[in-house]
């Protein structure tokens, strides 16, 4: 099984990687992009023995205590059998 | 008294602190390996600057789970000194030592350069001998040194008197040309709720002798000896 993990800062805290990316969006000539928010993503291989609940369960120990830092970040996740 | 100096892989000031503790103060001083959980019975902790186990993952992330911390967590609630400098800062609001979070510079670069700091407490044992309101020089080295935290937490801070030092024009005014990094309220350096644990991104390991363009940050370092002595 595989948990995709994707990290973002909270929308409450200022992005200025995100706001550079978007800025360089319009330097290229893209339009319609409103605001770009960087994040980060983690693929973590997890062992088949363990049940979707067990796996949830853990994932989201792993994202909250290691993955994010509380103050400015956040997660969500994905299973994938 | 004794001083400790953690060493992490990735740590590149631990020589400089020890410097100044060894050759300016002239006090006994030790390192302090990362991968161990014997303090050696310091009565002081330091936490340098570097890039402890590469800040991989995000700036002192992963050393906050080396047992070295595990060590200077109790130590710190048994209410021991510790200093958290630059990187040593970043690792201790990790480490939940200290409110707060140290993000990337509003600019995005590295900046490393003497800044002005006006001392905001003298009611720690870190600025016992400073004067509130008096300016210090000392330098800045960082890419990570933007702090943030909660409005309601930066409440709770002036309320407490927990803000340390905050970036300011060379007269002491706070103003925005004079935030290195976009800090929140201009804040260089917090106090945990007992007033035991500092961390300030500028360095005072930089800046404790003429010859490195200033002595300023000597003043924090004479006050943990003050405060030690009276103990």
């Amino acid at each position: 099984m595989k948990a995709h993990v994707t990290v973002t800062l909270k929308s409450s805290v200022l992005d200025p990687q995100g706001q550079t990316i978007h800025n360089a969006l319009g330097k290229i000539g893209i339009e319609g992009v409103q605001a770009v928010r960087q994040g980060k993503y983690f693929l973590l291989n997890l062992s088949p023995a363990l049940s979707q609940e067990a796996a949830r369960a853990q994932v989201e120990r792993i994202a909250r205590e290691v993955l994010t830092n509380p103050v400015i970040e956040e997660f969500s996740y994905k299973l994938e059998e | 008294m004794k001083f400790g100096v953690i060493i992490f892989p990735g740590s590149n000031c631990d020589h400089d602190t020890h410097n100044v503790v060894a050759e300016i103060a002239h006090q006994p001083v030790t390192y302090l390996w990362h991968d161990s959980d014997d303090l050696k019975g310091v009565d002081a902790v330091l936490v340098p600057g570097g890039f402890a186990y590469g800040d991989y993952l995000r700036t002192g992330a992963i050393a906050r789970f080396s047992p070295v911390m595990q060590s200077v967590k109790k130590f710190a609630d048994g209410g021991g000194l510790v200093l958290g400098i630059c990187n040593g800062f970043q690792i201790l609001t990790e480490a939940g030592l200290l409110p707060g979070a140290l993000m990337r510079n509003a600019g995005l670069k590295y900046i490393c350069k003497q800044v002005h700091l006006r001392v905001e407490t003298t009611e720690t044992a870190f600025t016992n001998t400073l004067k509130k309101g008096e300016v210090l020089k000392i330098p800045i080295g960082h890419a990570e040194g933007n702090y943030y935290c909660t409005t309601e937490e930066l409440k709770r801070l002036e309320a407490e008197g927990r803000i340390a030092f905050r970036y300011s024009t060379p007269s002491g005014e706070i103003t925005a040309e004079a935030n290195p990094n976009g800090s929140l309220a201009n804040i260089a350096g917090v106090l945990n709720e007992k007033k035991n644990v500092l961390g300030m991104m500028p360095h005072p390991d930089r800046s404790s002798e003429p010859l490195l363009g200033s002595a300023d940050g000597w003043r924090i370092f004479e006050s943990m000896i003050a405060a030690l002595a009276t103990k």
